[in-house]
């Protein structure tokens, strides 16, 4: 007799989620989920990375939840895999595991000047404002007058927006108080947006960009010479109407006059970083002009210096190592072969991936549903023989049990989500982030202690 | 705000889109797929992925493509808000518009 196929999910984040969803629509009833995360909270990015006033991206979460709610999932937050519970734990306790903690290590310019203080990544910046509890709200204090973010994709238009935006038409957000009250005190008038490559390379998307340009109080800087295509940009342009989109946003950029506005943003394309300068604080960003030759890049040799008293930093993401998964350096992601996680050289039965740890850090949200389907339909192949290795299905609770592992389940999550809405509400908003680890879990905890008086 | 499918769709219905669209708001017709405007999160996933570039931001359409917009919403004011379209199923039929164009054949 075989019980329910049984599957482990690291993180809880939008590929996650979906893996459960594509299961418990294609395996009727006899499927048992588990899904870990590091956090006490689901949702990963959609929560800690998609922008407190994109609400309507938000409003993903219903769709999630849906998946958590499903009486064949559980969630188990606050649980670190690799430390908490090991590899050899799950794969003991579970007939597949699934790898979807996503990439979450900043990737490096490896220029001078890159450790001084208010030299950071976007990924702290996003961290900061979405009230992530690895950050804290004094992590920034927006005391630069001028600031750079370096990349040209959507994480850098995000940053540069929340830089940029009126702290007014935040305030209807779940956007933590300490983290408003940083932004309303903010010194920030200019705002740099540069990268090496020009408008045929950019990663952003059309909507997105344009919003900065809508942004009220703002002006918007582009040189209509960057806005010029060589003839291999001209084919990426025709070949892409999203770019020729986000041309057609630059191009009426460039054609506008400054109006005075109290803020201004400076899009700057075939601008290398090379050197962040300053003793003990930022003092400016040393940027050599480039020009594209095929698919690289080519020094023209004449360097600027662009005044700036912060650097954000928004060049990718990279995976993380886990202990006993084999990973792939040069990309930084686990191997994977048809969804199977490679070992030995062949896709393994019983191990998969899902989302950015997987394909690395590309493609949008809903990227990852695509990627879940595909990861379950390998898993499913497998599944007659996976069914047939005996697991101890008891064992992960025990563990956790015996370890002292405070996870925080469903409803914990949602006491966290009352008490989010009663912060909230005291202000006169529908939701307040709770930016902290220990008021996360204690908001988690609150009903269960009162409840056993 | 919503993405909005136009003609370049019909009678091709690639269906890239409806896997990465994150709440499944795009439905099947009979020749044409068609966005649910009040489901639809304002993504940008099934412009990206649409092999046909068939898929426009509301706040793209030009003029003359107004009607696309037009025509789902009427689509939808009969069947409203389904919630997913892969359980769901399709609709299997068309909005007029999109029911009386001459067959097209892709290139």
């Amino acid at each position: 007799m075989t019980g329910p196929l049984r599957v482990a999910v690291v993180g809880a984040g939008p590929a996650g989620c979906y893996v459960a969803d594509a299961l418990c629509y294609e395996v009727d009833r006899d499927v048992r989920l588990d899904i870990f995360d590091r956090l006490p909270t689901p949702f990963g990015l959609l929560r800690y990375g998609v922008a407190p006033d994109h609400l309507k991206m938000k409003s993903l979460q219903r769709t999630l939840q849906r998946t958590l709610d499903d009486p064949r999932v559980r969630f188990l937050g606050n649980v670190q895999i690799g430390t908490d519970l090991n590899i050899r734990d799950l794969l003991e306790s579970y007939h597949a595991v699934v790898y979807a903690q996503g990439a979450s290590r900043d990737n490096q310019l490896g220029i001078p000047g890159e450790c001084l203080p208010d030299s950071r990544s976007a990924t702290e910046f996003v961290a900061w404002y979405t009230g992530h509890p690895d950050s804290v709200p004094s992590a920034f204090s927006l005391t630069a007058s001028a600031v750079a973010v370096v990349g040209l994709g959507n994480v850098a238009v995000d940053v540069t927006r929340m830089l940029l935006k009126d702290v007014d038409l935040l305030r209807g957000t779940d956007i933590p108080t300490p983290v408003l009250e940083v932004l309303a005190d903010s010194k920030v008038s200019d705002v740099h947006m540069l990268g090496r490559r020009g408008p045929a390379q950019a990663r952003w998307t059309p909507k997105e960009l344009r919003e900065l340009g809508e942004l009220p109080g703002v002006d918007v800087v582009v040189d209509p010479a960057d806005l010029v295509l060589d003839e291999a940009s001209q084919t990426a342009v025709d070949a892409d109407a999203s770019l020729g989109r986000c041309l057609a946003v630059l191009r009426e950029w460039a054609e506008r006059r400054p109006s005075g506005a109290a803020r201004t943003l400076h899009v700057h394309f075939f601008v290398k970083p090379v050197a962040i300068t300053g003793i003990s604080t930022v003092e400016g960003l040393r940027v050599e002009r480039c020009r594209l030759n095929g698919n690289g890049l080519l020094s023209e040799g004449d360097v600027d210096l662009l005044e700036v008293q912060m650097v954000l930093k928004s060049i990718g993401y990279l995976g993380i190592p886990m202990s006993g998964v084999p990973f792939d350096e040069q990309q930084a992601i686990i191997p994977s072969v048809g969804s199977r996680v490679v070992r030995d050289g062949r896709g393994n039965l019983g191990e998969y991936v899902c989302g950015w740890i997987g394909r690395g850090a590309r493609g949008v949200l809903g990227t990852n549903k695509g990627d879940a389907e595909d990861c379950v339909k390998a898993l499913l192949t497998d599944a007659p023989q996976l069914l047939a290795r005996s697991i101890d299905p008891r064992r992960i609770d025990v563990l956790l049990a015996d370890r002292g592992i405070e996870v925080v389940d469903l409803v914990g999550w949602a006491r966290i989500e009352v008490a989010e809405s009663a912060l909230g509400r005291a202000e006169g908003r529908p939701r307040a982030k709770i930016a902290t680890l220990d008021g996360l879990l204690a908001a988690a905890a609150t009903r269960a202690d009162s409840e056993m008086k | 705000m919503t993405y909005v499918i136009t003609d370049a769709c019909v009678d091709i219905m690639d269906k890239s889109c409806v896997r990465e669209c994150p709440v499944d708001c795009i439905y099947e017709g009979a020749r044409a797929m068609y966005i649910q405007p009040d489901e639809c999160i304002d993504c940008g996933a099934c412009v990206m992925t649409c092999p046909m570039d068939a898929i426009v931001s509301d706040s793209d359409l030009m003029v003359e493509e107004q009607p696309f917009l037009d025509r789902a919403i009427e689509y939808f004011s009969e069947i409203g808000a389904p919630g997913g379209a892969k359980r769901h199923g399709a609709i299997g039929y068309d909005h007029p518009s999109v029911a009386t164009l001459i067959p097209q054949t892709q290139e």
